[in-house]
């Protein structure tokens, strides 16, 4: 034995730790890393650093090429799985919510505020254009999408659609589904489109305005202003705000590419897409919200008052949760 | 020699990733053929679970429309079909193998490029740009010519293309969503320990001088380390052919390729071994130290 090559004599030592590392990861890849045992769960670090090391006196001292490569795989496998996020389900939820989401809500208020511009701006655009003359309406909201709600509409057809409790072709939860699916789906884009350095997202909010203003106008011709805001607010404001953000979370990092300032552009890109990242998560949730609230409550509160009260707590809600100052423990 | 042609264009994707505990793991980048492949699989699985999600609803429809229940079915298909779409990608990159069903059979996985940890913002990111390079183009092949004009739909797909074929076009293979992510994709070759090719091959009956071990090099060494893993034995012969023609080896009658080119593995990894402890490392033929 002592006659044998050095780097086969060191393999056969350390061989039983490796295969043990790989059986280990074996079975935690497979299934979850819930199923090993605790006294399992704790020796892979062990053996992980073991390997490590075998790993570099391979490399330093053996020429079998085959085992240097097979170390760097398992090291590299079992890498991953040492520093990956060990985190459980319900720890990583708890963060989200008390911490990352409106961390990167609350980073991004800057862009917040400009998509919130831009929406208004596109707003008040569609609105006078339409007031001036009602044949601009075709041209922001198409046929499909208004539903009959458009300036040839009599006054009495405009205010029945604010108050169509139930529209009994498709039930409310279906309408909530879709709603909620359909918005979540722009938003995605808004934020995706983004990378282009922020233009297409400006421009998508800035017609999400546009629709809305187009519609004002046309509820305002008749004198149902008010009821109008009723309707649409009872879950405009939540979905109003989740566009926003999607759209803020897009020119975030559109910005950071064109301007990434002391960092490289890379790294701009993806601290921004990061944040990024949290942000479309809770906007997916708030669209959620505003789905229910659309295909449940409007049909289902018909008094404008109260309309407006659930808008207005909403605001509340979203805000305080949001921007309410704190301190952030590390 | 096609084996060392490959080592050195493989070469150009290894990456350096050092740990915590100071040791470079030197990880290779997938290829982007690799992660084509991928995609492609994980496409057919999510069009195939679609339709197959949605024959069971349909049938489950058809079962409870007597009941009224095939409201929450509809509920259960729209919001299943989004989840599908949006969250196929993320859900299975969020598992300990940073991989989805077609990376994994593909040998690759997601991993951040700092060397850390891959966090769950860093999975969403990256796929929400999906979004943007591949649920647009394929919008835009199925657009309809009655919505828009031809020009802009061609406009449209270049426009896309850019963002498609972005990962052509920097060294480290990222697309936009990696960018964005701050990830990469990494090979995970799954490597079986290989039985070691000097174990039992140092052979008394073979006596090397100096001067015949000190022929070669490292390089050759590991060419014909993988002839004798391959056992071909038109290949081992022309192998020990040329080691014996320039190593001036007179070979006895009855003289086996195979039990030769062994000994002589052995006899050389012992040889260049030892140099490699006393700090020498002879890199190839002509590498005279």
């Amino acid at each position: 034995m002592d006659q044998s090559l050095r780097s086969l004599r060191f393999r056969l030592e350390r061989e039983a730790t490796w295969e043990r590392l790989e059986q280990l990861l074996h079975q935690a890849e497979r299934r979850s890393a819930q199923a090993l045992s605790d006294e399992d769960m704790l020796a892979i670090p062990a053996l992980y650093r073991a390997t490590l090391s075998s790993l570099s006196v391979a490399r330093a001292t053996s020429l079998d090429q085959a085992l240097v490569d097979y170390l760097e795989a398992l090291s590299a496998r079992a890498y991953f799985f040492v520093y990956g996020a060990r985190t459980t389900l319900a720890e990583r939820v708890l963060d989200f919510f008390v911490r990352s989401w409106p961390r990167a809500v609350q980073a991004m208020w800057r862009e917040t505020l400009a998509a919130a511009l831009v929406t208004g701006a596109g707003l008040a655009a569609a609105y006078f254009l339409v007031r001036s003359d009602p044949s601009y309406f075709f041209s922001f909201v198409p046929e499909s999408l208004a539903g009959g709600r458009d300036p040839t509409a009599t006054t009495e057809a405009l205010r029945a659609t604010l108050y169509a409790a139930n529209d009994s072709r498709t039930p409310l939860g279906v309408f909530a589904a879709f709603l909620f699916t359909h918005n979540a789906q722009i938003s995605l884009f808004a934020f995706a489109l983004g990378i282009a350095f922020c233009l297409p997202s400006v421009l998508l909010i800035a017609y999400n305005g546009c629709t809305l203003g187009a519609m004002l106008a046309v509820f305002d011709a008749r004198g149902l202003a008010f009821p109008f805001a009723g309707w649409i607010l009872v879950h405009g404001v939540t979905e109003l705000f989740a566009i926003m953000l999607a759209g803020a979370a897009g020119i975030r990092i559109g910005w950071a590419v064109a301007f990434p300032g002391t960092y490289s552009r890379l790294q701009a890109a993806e601290r921004s897409g990061r944040e990024g990242g949290v942000a479309m998560l809770g906007v997916v949730i708030m669209l959620f919200v505003a789905g229910i609230l659309e295909g449940f409550a409007r049909q289902l509160v018909l008094q404008d008052g109260v309309r407006l009260a659930i808008a207005a707590a909403s605001a509340l809600v979203w805000f305080s949760y949001f921007y309410f100052p704190r301190r952030w423990s590390a | 020699m096609s084996a060392i042609a490959s080592d050195s264009v493989a070469d150009s994707r290894v990456r350096s990733l050092v740990t915590p505990e100071g040791v470079d793991l030197r990880v290779r980048l997938a290829t982007a053929s690799e992660r084509a492949g991928a995609l492609l699989i994980d496409l057919a699985l999510l069009v195939a679970t679609l339709i197959g999600f949605t024959f069971l609803v349909i049938a489950a429809f058809s079962a409870a429309r007597v009941n009224g229940g095939g409201e929450a079915i509809a509920i259960i298909w729209l919001l299943g079909a989004f989840l599908l779409r949006n969250f196929y990608f993320t859900a299975f990159e969020c598992s300990a193998r940073g991989a989805t069903p077609g990376k994994r059979l593909m040998g690759i996985r997601v991993a951040a490029r700092n060397g850390g940890a891959l966090s769950a913002d860093r999975i969403i990111a990256r796929n929400a740009i999906r979004e943007l390079e591949l649920y647009l183009p394929i919008g835009f092949l199925f657009a309809g010519a009655q919505d828009v004009g031809a020009i802009v739909v061609l406009c449209g797909i270049v426009w896309c293309a850019i963002f498609m074929f972005f990962p052509l076009f920097n060294r480290d293979r990222l697309r936009l969503g990696d960018v964005v992510a701050g990830t990469w994709v990494l090979k995970t070759p799954k490597r079986t320990l290989l039985p070691d090719m000097a174990h039992h091959s140092e052979n008394p009956s073979f006596r090397f001088t100096e001067a015949q071990l000190d022929k070669y090099g490292v390089k050759e060494l590991h060419v014909l380390e993988a002839v004798l893993r391959d056992y071909d034995s038109e290949s081992m012969r022309l192998v020990a052919e040329r080691i014996r023609a320039k190593i001036d080896w007179r070979r006895p009658a009855r003289e086996e390729d195979p039990a030769f080119l062994r000994a002589y593995y052995a006899a050389l990894r012992r040889r260049l071994e030892q140099k490699l402890l006393f700090g020498v490392r002879k890199r190839d033929k002509h590498d005279n130290v």
